[in-house]
């Protein structure tokens, strides 16, 4: 079931600013463990679940369902599409992808450039630049225009791939492999009591600075906001101290950003528990929705999970299922836990 | 559909094997002998009649791709190239590691954590590594070993104006002409060689050529089309859509311009789009068959094929068909006595 979202999530395109067809996945699976499903103005979609006190509090899970991507820019005269992107993009990840170019009508194209033997020496030791390669949708350049216009969302097409020791691969894990832990918080809180309200917010436009988190914290105007992401995961060429392990569990975060009393609950939680949890530090940006959450209103609590991802930003994103289950159970014990707490006092330097 | 299981099947240079199943399978009722060479060549005979020159026409059954050449203690994967690819479209991709075809990634560094300069220079195949998800080097063993070999995960899509996005398609288009072709009768004696290892210097077609000994040979391929903006159009090599192209030069071979022009010719006649192939480098199996003995005339016809050697191949089926087209059409052409030679 957790896989079935998972490549449900990874394969739907939602580039940001243009979310709408990711935030159809996360409605259909959010709403059997919700009260009520909420989409602002910005777009993201916040999935409610009531809590028994008599005045609850707030709490706000956020984790982004936008995605990088390239956004046409022209079209030339032999129907080839010139583009720019849309997020942080390695333009050597680019060539010979397969991608969606989100027009009237969804095409098929392939990402080319200048052929290699064509290229001189001197040019092959150079990264081809985004600028210099074109999207073949295989029309004429009238047929093109009937269907793709300047500023059209163009995605990566990738189906989800399912490596060994349930791990899996795909575009968009980041962050959609939080939108997922979102999604095992509910169904785990389901089967629990829990006083607070719990916001679950798929969140829109991440890529270029968290600006859906921004008004989506202020409407909801959480007691504590928790932002789930992804962390960069280890791999031959990483630094160990710059990374962590796929598959030992979700990464707590802790510096600035992250609220001392949030991450000391969070981590009392995980021992108590037994759930396997890693440590990431912040000594500043955490680059994440819970930069932008802190400074909401007058200032709010938060948190910070993420998921240990290798590949970051590429069409080959990979992440251990494992982790996204453990985080879920992590946020909904933690939500538990704060049953008869006064937050006031808890929250308290 | 016979391009798409034929692409969808894996064989790198000296593991061809998955593709010669299904060729075998495709070819049997249409052929009077089959055999299966030292290096494993399909060596398929339609007989003709008497007097009619025999016929050998070529296509590689070979794909380029990777291999499996050591594991590392996290149970990555290094490997080599196995043919000639462009190192820079590797990174970001899918891949088929071993017969088992378990599927793994080549990742990046994330772009966080890159210079600047990092950017600007394309990652060379001694500095990526395959990802199957493996907890350690043993974990990674019990599944791939070292030698296997590693194909794109790419599978056949049709778009845009009557386009085939797959892998492989140099050569399984030229396989799959092939195939069709033996469905036909005709007066000359077809021999068919279906070859090994074309992509790492034509050595299929070294020996096929020698056994079968042909009158004269065609050789059926999936070719460079650089027809692509940024490029001048002298150095398009072939159009898509254009037709099949036949080839005048290359770095292998020089062709005889009468049989080249004898097959434009009979196309333009018959109202079947055709184009030459610019003179330009690359090479196929007619650069070891004419050669062979006292020397075969030989020609290539082929499908243009743009972003050739990568997961995402893009032909015409127009030109494909035409393909097929073209070579009925000159079979049907050779006379009694034509090309036979003592």
């Amino acid at each position: 079931m957790l896989r079935d979202l998972i490549k449900e999530l990874t394969e739907a395109h939602g580039l940001t600013g243009f979310e709408h067809e990711a935030a159809k996945v996360v409605e259909k699976y959010f709403k059997s463990y919700s009260d009520e499903i909420k989409i602002d103005k910005m777009g993201s979609l916040s999935a409610i679940k009531k809590g028994k006190a008599q005045n609850p509090k707030r709490i706000m899970l956020a984790a982004h369902m936008d995605e990088i991507g390239l956004m046409v820019k022209k079209i030339d005269d032999k129907g080839f599409i010139q583009f720019t992107n849309i997020g942080g993009i390695d333009q050597r990840t680019l060539l010979t992808q397969e991608v969606i170019v989100h027009g009237k009508k969804k095409l098929f194209g392939v990402i080319g450039s200048k052929p290699p033997h064509l290229l001189e020496a001197s040019e092959k030791k150079k990264a081809v630049k985004m600028e210099d390669m074109l999207i073949d949708v295989g029309f004429s350049k009238d047929e093109v225009e009937k269907y793709v216009s300047v500023g059209d969302p163009i995605t990566i097409r990738r189906k989800m791939l399912n490596l060994q020791n349930d791990m899996v691969a795909g575009k968009a894990l980041d962050d959609r492999a939080g939108v997922a832990v979102m999604y095992e918080c509910l169904k785990e809180l389901s089967k629990m009591n829990h006083d607070c309200d719990v916001y679950a917010v798929a969140t829109v436009q991440e890529e270029v600075g968290y600006r859906g988190a921004i008004p989506a914290t202020y409407h909801i105007s959480p007691h504590i906001g928790i932002a789930i992401d992804v962390g960069f995961g280890s791999t031959p060429e990483l630094p160990k101290d710059e990374t962590s392990d796929l598959g030992k569990g979700p990464c707590i975060g802790f510096g600035a950003n992250i609220h001392p009393k949030v991450y000391e609950k969070l981590v009392e939680v995980a021992k108590e528990y037994n759930i396997p949890y890693q440590q990431e530090i912040y000594p500043g940006a955490t680059g994440t929705d819970a930069w932008g959450m802190q400074i909401t209103r007058g200032g709010v609590a938060t948190g910070l999970i993420s998921i240990p991802l290798r590949y970051m930003h590429t069409s080959v994103e990979t992440i251990n299922i494992n982790d996204i289950k453990n985080a879920g159970k992590l946020l909904a014990y933690f939500i538990v836990s704060l049953n008869g707490e006064d937050l006031e006092g808890m929250l308290c330097y | 559909m016979l391009l798409k299981r034929l692409t969808d099947a894996c064989g790198m240079p000296g593991g061809e094997g998955e593709v010669r199943e299904i060729i075998l399978e495709e070819i049997k009722k249409y052929v009077d002998d089959i055999k299966i060479d030292r290096l494993g060549n399909i060596i398929a005979t339609k007989n003709g009649k008497p007097g009619y020159p025999k016929v050998m026409i070529a296509a590689h059954m070979d794909e380029v791709g990777l291999m499996v050449k050591s594991i590392d203690e996290g149970g990555f994967i290094k490997f080599a190239q196995a043919g000639g690819l462009d190192e820079r479209i590797l990174v970001s991709k899918p891949v088929l590691v071993g017969k088992n075809k378990i599927q793994g990634v080549i990742g990046a560094k994330a772009i966080h954590l890159q210079e600047k300069d990092e950017r600007e220079t394309p990652l060379k195949t001694k500095q990526l590594y395959i990802d199957i998800g493996a907890k350690s080097k043993e974990d990674t063993e019990k599944l791939v070993k070292l030698g296997d070999y590693v194909a794109f995960d790419s599978e056949y899509v049709e778009f845009g104006n009557n386009l085939v996005k797959a892998k492989a398609l140099d050569d399984r288009a030229g396989c799959a002409a092939l195939i069709e072709t033996l469905k036909h009768e005709y007066n000359v004696t077809i021999v068919a060689a279906f070859t090994v290892q074309e992509e790492i210097g034509l050595r299929g077609a070294t020996v096929a050529a020698y056994n079968i000994n042909p009158d004269i040979a065609l050789v059926l391929e999936g070719t460079l089309c650089s027809d692509v903006s940024n490029v001048p159009e002298h150095s398009y090599i072939t159009k898509l859509g254009n037709g099949p192209a036949i080839s005048l030069m290359d770095s292998r071979t020089i062709f005889p311009k009468n049989l080249a022009k004898r097959i434009f010719d009979l196309a333009v006649k018959n109202g079947v789009d055709i184009q030459y192939r610019l003179p330009s480098p690359g090479g196929n199996d007619a650069g070891a068959i004419h050669t062979i003995r006292e020397g075969v005339p030989c020609a290539a016809i082929s499908v243009p094929c743009r972003y050739i050697h990568s997961p995402a191949s893009v032909m015409s089926k127009d030109d494909f068909e035409g393909l097929k087209k073209v070579v009925k059409l000159f079979l049907e052409d050779i006379k009694e006595g034509e090309y036979i030679r003592d």
